[in-house]
Parts: structure tokens; sequence; C-alpha cells
């Protein structure tokens, strides 16, 4: 499998990164580099096994449902760039 | 041509827990912005999600009753998109291991027939916050407090066919899940939210029809609308030579009309992959048995009840069963007048008509099981007629007084059944009517019948609408006829 720099551009794009045109080349080489790694990994036979969901071998510890956490607004505010009616305030967006 | 149209159901289900999915703030509706949101919801580095085991229990439970398969391990995966109501960068849900495997709904319809509609799967995954459009100088204004508020997906198969199926199955839905107690099914707080999948095709074809998505439904009679839309939209584009776009649509329930939210062509990629931050959840026999003996009588087997030991017709039954807090007045009245049917047909009727025209709950009116049980009694005893007993309910309905024999002695409602004095009345009244007595001798039974009203009418005038219609009538047979 490889990848085409029109794919480089569409993950890019969808991962809200911006990417100069000369970069896209280089990057591809290196992704594709990874990929034929991958194609040899795909190449065992992996037909009874079950994919692994997480690489360490134990199961989630769950927590009781209690409130445990309380309003932290003014503290969580003084990171935020622009707050207005305690709301934060993003660059618009409408679909 | 004739068309079908195929429809499926995927349903958002807020989960009544009191701390989030994945963190411990509060998921309470309607606090002031960010005030229930911790730093796990804002997504800031170093945290670490941990999950609410309620979430779970819920889960199962809900998995339980459509009875379904509860898949005892389940694993977190990350849906990424970037939106700023999620500030993670990504959605924590389940895919291709969701907690509760394919199940059946059972839906009842006008025509009193029933169907099944199948379900594909239920999920578990966290709500995101809200975004604020107003004017905040050209931006947007973020609340992240539903942020992390537990969520099941519920998707259905392609299994309906009319608006009518839809909204059955989604009222079906909001019973189990109201009744389970796992969701408070607030429709207008956003506690569930249905995304239609709509297509057509001809009739008879067994190849689906492109289709489009109409999202985030919040009440019955706008998915009722929106589908009827959709519907007329893709029939007229198709048959004027047109083709279906599979795209997201937005229906505007003020404006009853939908509009394109975006094209599916240029695929939202999501590239899922199991979240790194969360191990694999097992359940137990043990957890799952616990779920099972936590749940409270489903609706289907309240029907089943209303039917077998109150003696209630399927509709009634049906009707009733469907929600918990109108089958707890039911039955408290019932404890009270030991009338089941009387008891079902004023829930029904009556107090169905008041909560849906003047929109209130009744745990706000303060009306209660034994205040419809006593009136039921004293229409069973006949102390009240059944004109009387309306205009007591009014009364009990304000809220205005609370005792129901206090408001029939003070309203003058108690009905006469006194045969002496019921008599003296009809006397009296016939003796100005004979020639509607002649009238009457002289027709046959059928036309009788009708010449009965005319009589009763004066009567009840004469005895200011306190004389016992059935007694009346049985004076009036005695007298006219014999």
């Amino acid at each position: 499998m490889s990848i085409s720099p029109e794919d480089i551009q569409k993950i890019a794009k969808l991962s809200h990164l911006q990417l100069e045109k000369d970069k896209t080349e280089k990057l591809g080489q290196d992704i594709n580099n990874i990929l034929s790694f991958v194609d040899q990994l795909q190449a065992a036979d992996t037909s009874n096994i079950e994919p692994m969901a997480h690489p360490m071998d134990a199961e989630q510890i769950l927590r009781a449902d209690i409130v445990s956490e309380h309003d932290q607004r003014e503290k969580l505010a003084k990171n935020a760039p622009a707050i207005e009616d305690g709301l934060f305030l993003v660059p618009r967006v409408i679909e | 041509m004739k068309w079908e149209t195929v429809i499926g159901l995927e349903v958002h289900v807020q989960l009544a827990t009191k701390s989030k999915i994945f963190s411990g703030s509060s998921t309470t509706f309607g606090a002031e912005p960010n005030t229930q949101a911790n730093a796990v919801d804002l997504a800031l580095p170093g945290t670490l999600p941990v999950p609410n085991e309620q979430a779970f229990r819920y889960a199962t439970m809900f998995g339980l009753a459509i009875d379904a398969k509860i898949n005892r391990r389940s694993v977190f995966e990350r849906k990424n998109y970037f939106y700023p109501d999620l500030p993670k960068g990504y959605q924590t849900t389940q895919l291709d291991a969701p907690i509760v495997g394919s199940g059946i709904v059972q839906i009842q319809l006008s025509n009193g027939r029933t169907k099944d509609i199948r379900i594909h799967h239920a999920h578990l995954e966290e709500d995101a916050g809200k975004s604020l459009h107003e004017d905040y100088h050209g931006m947007s204004g973020i609340d992240l407090n539903r942020a992390g508020t537990p969520l099941i997906e519920i998707v259905s198969e392609p299994d309906m066919h009319t608006a009518e199926e839809a909204v059955e199955f989604a009222k079906a839905l909001h019973s189990i899940v109201t009744s389970l107690g796992i969701c408070d099914g607030q429709m207008s707080q956003g506690s569930m939210r249905f995304d239609v999948n709509i297509s057509v095709r001809p009739e008879g074809s067994d190849t689906l029809g492109t289709r489009t998505e109409t999202k985030n439904l919040n009440s019955f009679r706008f998915m009722e609308r929106a589908i009827a839309l959709e519907v007329e939209r893709q029939i007229d584009l198709i048959e004027d030579g047109g083709r279906v776009i599979q795209e997201t649509r937005l229906y505007d329930g003020e404006k009853d009309t939908a509009r394109s939210m975006r094209s599916k062509e240029e695929a939202n990629d999501y590239r899922y992959f199991p979240c790194p931050d969360l191990l694999p959840v097992v359940l137990d026999d043990s957890f799952i048995d616990a779920a099972r003996a936590a749940m409270p009588e489903l609706p289907k087997d309240r029907k089943n009840r209303f039917i077998d030991n109150l003696g209630l017709n399927d509709y009634d039954a049906g009707i009733l069963a469907a929600s918990a807090e109108l089958s707890a007045l039911f039955e408290s009245a019932n404890k009270v007048a030991d009338n089941a049917k009387l008891c079902a047909n004023w829930v029904i009727g009556e107090l169905s008509a008041r909560l849906n025209s003047d929109n209130v709950n009744l745990e706000d009116k303060g009306f209660t099981g034994d205040m419809l049980g006593l009136l039921v009694l004293r229409i069973k005893d006949g102390t009240v007629s059944s004109s009387g007993a309306r205009r007591v309910f009014d009364i009990l309905w304000e809220g205005e007084h609370a005792d129901v024999d206090a408001i029939i002695e003070t309203q003058g409602l108690k009905q006469v059944s006194d045969t002496g004095a019921l008599e003296a009345i009809v006397d009296e009244v016939l003796a100005s009517m004979t020639a509607q007595i002649t009238q009457y001798r002289e027709a046959d039974d059928k036309k009788r019948k009708k010449l009965m009203g005319g009589f009763m009418g004066p009567l009840m005038k004469a005895s200011k609408g306190q004389g016992n219609p059935k007694l009346f009538n049985e004076i009036l047979q005695k007298k006219l006829n014999g």
C-alpha cells in the first residue's frame, strides 16, 4: 500500500494541520516507509486472532456514580483567552 | 409509480446518572454555563477518563429490556472530528464491541396490529457540549456542561415504512427508558434526540434507495412532520428525473422546513481507533444479574398484567402501560375505586386530554390517584352523574379544592337517587307532555327509543341536573309503557 500526495493533503485537512506544499513529498516518503513496514506485519496470518484493544493485558476499573468535582469555572477560565457570560469564546463556527 | 418508504432510527438517550461518563462532574440540566465542566471535560492535557459504573448498569438494563445480548467485553474507540463543543477533538464511543447487541422492540399501531422493530445494537458514548451562535463579537460561545454526559445511542434496523411506525417506535423507546428509570425522558431538554434515516424505493424493489439523515429531532410531532416532508421531497425529486444525494439534513420545527446541512459525498472520515486511555470493560455475570434484579416492571409486562389481572382490553392496557406515571396513577385510583375499566377511561380520556392541552406534568399539578379513585367511586355508587363528575374533575384539576365529597356537596352535584322524589318529578313533567305521550305510545319500538330523549331533557332540567338518569329512565319506561 502506498499513499499519494493528495491523500497526505486530505489527512492534513482532516487533522486541521497546515502543511506546506514542499513538505508534502518528504512526508509522503516517510509515511510510505511506515506503511511498507505495516505491509510486512500484514503478511502474518492473524485470521484466528482477536484484534487487541489495548497493549496492556488488563481490565478497566470503573468508578461509582458520585459527583466528586464541583464548580471550577473561575479557575479554569484563567486558561481561556476569551470568556463572556461564562462561555468560552471561539472563532465563529456555523455549518 | 408507487413508492415505498424505508426508515431507520438512531436514538440518543441521555442516561440519568448523577455524574458524567468519564468524570466526576454533575450532569444536572440547566446550570450556569461551564459550572459543571472540569479539567477532564475540557480535555486539558494530562487528564484521563475513568468510566462511571452506573452508565454500564443502565446500558445493561436497556439491553436486557429489549432481549439483547449484553457484550461482556466492550471497547471504547475514538471518533475523530473537529468541532469546538468537542474539546478533545474526538468523541469517545464504541464501534466494533458495543455493550448492547441486537434486540427487539415491539410497537403497537393504530390499526390494532403490533410489529417487531429490530435493534441493530446500542452503544455507550459521551455527549458533546453546546455551541451558542448568538453574536459574541463575531465569535461563538461554548458551554461544556453537557460535554461528557453519558449517552446510549440506539441504532435500529431499517424496519419502519411509515411516519406512524417511526413515531410509535420512538414512543416505545421513550416508554422503556423512562419505565426503567435510566433516562428522565425530558425531550424538550434534549434527553432523547432522534436521527431519522429515510430513503424511498419503487414498491416491490428489494434494493435500498439513497438515504438522507435528518438530525436532532426532539419531539414526536417534529419527527412525524420531518419524515412527511423528506419522503415527499425525495419522491418529487426522483419523479422529476433527479437523484437523491446522501446528506445530513436539519429540520426547523418552527418554520416546518428542512435544509441540507452537509453533504456526505466528501465522506466524513472519522478515523476510528481503539482509545488508548481506556482498557476494555469487562462485565461479569454478577454485574448483569444484579442489573436484571434492579429492573422495574417493563411496559410490556405491565400491559399483560393489566389485561390478565384487571381485565382491561388490549388497547387501554397498552396506552396506560406505556407511561410509568399514568400507570402508577391508574393503579392507585383503582385501589380506591375498584373499577379498572372506569378508572382507565378517566385516565386515558379526561386526564390525558388535560395533560396534553395544559402541557403540564402530574407531579407539578399535584393531582393524585386517590382523588381520581374517590371520584370514580362516587360515580360507581351513584352519588354523582358522569357529567357532574366532569365538573368535580375540573375543580380538582384547577387545584381549588382537593376533597371530592366536599366539592360534590358545595357544588350541589349530588345525584338524586330517591325513587319517590324522582317519581314525583316524572309525574309532574309528564302531565305537561300529553301530546308527546300519545306520539310515543303510537310509535314502534325503534322509534320509541328515539323519542325517549325528548322526555329525558325536561326531566334533567326539572331536577336541576341532579336526577339519576338511569333511575329516571326506568321510571319513565314503566309509566309510558304501563
